[in-house]
């Protein structure tokens, strides 16, 4: 199993380390050419979105990644990674990859005061722990996803085919089974 | 909410700016410009390090409505600063939500024995430090990320360098150590036991540690990140310079490929003026030193 994880900011090797935990094979994306040769699956980590979605960009980078998603390529988005899947960001003009049928809002629950953690199902998993760190929503999903996990009403983890998107940050608790359904997804591929 | 858990959701969001750059802006004007140049969050202040070395006189917390200002001007976290000690500053911070507060040497010292209580607040801090020591004492005391001090408003790297390296190697001298040498270790640091057994089982601060003071280039902060920098603060370096925007970029860019020396070569053209800075010898004002 090998799994690529973007490396432009972010809280990219806190996903390594999970990873590696899992047994699994990592490689950090900086660059285009980085992303060369055969992966099982695509990690977007959580930071910034509007920094990666740049980075992303101006690498020449977005282009190779959405067509590898469009060809199956199983993508696992954290936060930051969620806003730049999404086909529409409700309060930004922004349009990064825009290939998961979802409105998302941005800062859902405000500024760090609003951060917070909870516990809650996500799809076939119980009482998971969620770190919510300005974190987004989705707002609406379209045909074909599958809502994985409300918290307060709102939809907080969701699933669209190859794309696997969360507003919390698996990545920052102890748990990994939320990897390791990424990890499933990207084996039945 | 447990203060613990605050803590926890407070170095979080500090893992969360990591590989990037925080960058130091007087206006809404140029807090758009650094979030459009790829900056992770901005450090709002009145005047940038560079301008309160030359202005002189006590130096304060930013006027609340022009830092709401720039808060309201991007998207990206906001961050600002109130004195060593001033408890009341960061109080007034706290009230108009900003994302980070950082106790900052570069303003006056409001108190010249005592930290702030970090504990007490639910907004996260940030602090300089020199040494190992000075970053623990910070962290007991309630900060969920640390800085090195560097020399702010100077454009050299210098110190930046100095503590960096300082700091690392007294990790790798704790993760050396005996069990049983640790507690001794904790009374030279002055620190809480605690925090000295978490360095030498983890060989990292506990919290994240970015560099800050004097980083003007892109080569500054592609070397304070192989020298081990989680991310960079740029202050004046970007906004004292002949084409900000440009260099603002090229320093995220810098940040993300700071191992790669052709990437680095390629951003380090053409740049414009960097900022003209000040010599480590010519400093009348050690801002480092304030608060230990």
């Amino acid at each position: 199993m090998r799994i690529a994880v973007f490396a432009l900011q972010g809280a990219f090797i806190e996903h390594e380390q999970v990873l590696a935990k899992l047994g699994a094979e990592t490689r950090e994306i900086r660059k285009r050419s980085d992303f060369s040769g055969s992966f099982d699956g695509v990690i977007l980590p959580g930071g910034e979105s509007t920094v990666q979605g740049k980075l992303l960009r101006e690498g020449g980078m977005l282009e190779p990644l959405r067509e590898a998603i469009e060809g199956g390529l199983p993508v696992f988005g954290t936060c930051a990674g969620m806003i730049l899947l999404a086909e529409k960001i409700s309060n930004d003009e922004s349009v990064y990859l825009g290939t998961m049928s979802a409105v998302v809002r941005r800062n859902a629950y405000g500024r760090q005061l609003g951060s917070f953690r909870t516990r809650e199902t996500f799809g076939p998993i119980d009482d998971f722990p969620m770190v919510f760190i300005r974190g987004p929503i989705f707002e609406q999903v379209g045909e074909g996803v599958e809502v994985l996990s409300r918290v307060d009403g709102n939809i907080v983890a969701a699933r669209q085919g190859n794309m696997l998107a969360t507003a919390f940050h698996p990545e920052l608790t102890e748990d990994t089974r939320v990897h390791e359904y990424f990890l499933g997804m990207a084996e039945g591929r | 909410m447990q203060r613990n858990e605050r803590f926890e959701l407070n170095k979080n969001l500090a893992q969360m700016l990591k590989g990037g750059v925080i960058m130091d802006v007087t206006t809404p004007e140029q807090a758009r410009i650094a979030e459009r140049a790829g900056a992770c969050a901005v450090m709002a202040l009145e005047r940038i390090p560079a301008d309160i070395r030359a202005a002189g006189g006590v130096s304060r917390m930013s006027d609340p409505k022009m830092i709401k200002g720039i808060r309201d001007a991007v998207s990206i976290p906001v961050m600002a600063k109130c004195r060593i000690g001033h408890f009341v500053e960061a109080q007034i911070l706290e009230a108009i939500e900003i994302d980070y507060i950082d106790e900052s040497e570069v303003l006056s010292p409001a108190d010249d024995k005592f930290h702030i209580d970090k504990t007490q607040f639910s907004v996260p801090f940030v602090c300089g430090a020199r040494d190992l020591g000075e970053a623990l004492r910070r962290i007991g005391e309630g900060a969920s990320m640390i800085r090195t001090k560097g020399e702010p408003g100077t454009g050299d790297v210098v110190q930046a360098v100095r503590h960096m390296r300082m700091m690392n190697s007294q990790i790798r001298e704790l993760v050396s150590m005996r069990e049983d040498e640790l507690y001794e270790q904790a009374k030279e640091l002055r620190v809480p036991f605690e925090l000295v057994q978490f360095v030498h089982d983890h060989g990292k601060l506990p919290v994240v540690n970015f560099a800050a003071g004097g980083i003007a280039t892109p080569a500054d902060a592609a070397l304070m990140m192989q020298l081990g920098a989680e991310g960079v603060f740029v202050g004046s370096g970007i906004f004292k310079s002949g084409d900000p925007e440009k260099r603002a970029r090229a320093i995220v860019q810098a940040v993300t490929n700071y191992d790669d020396p052709h990437i680095l070569a390629s951003l380090s053209e053409d740049l414009g003026e960097a900022m003209v800075g000040i010599n480590e010898q010519e400093i009348a004002l050690l801002m480092a030193e304030r608060g230990k």
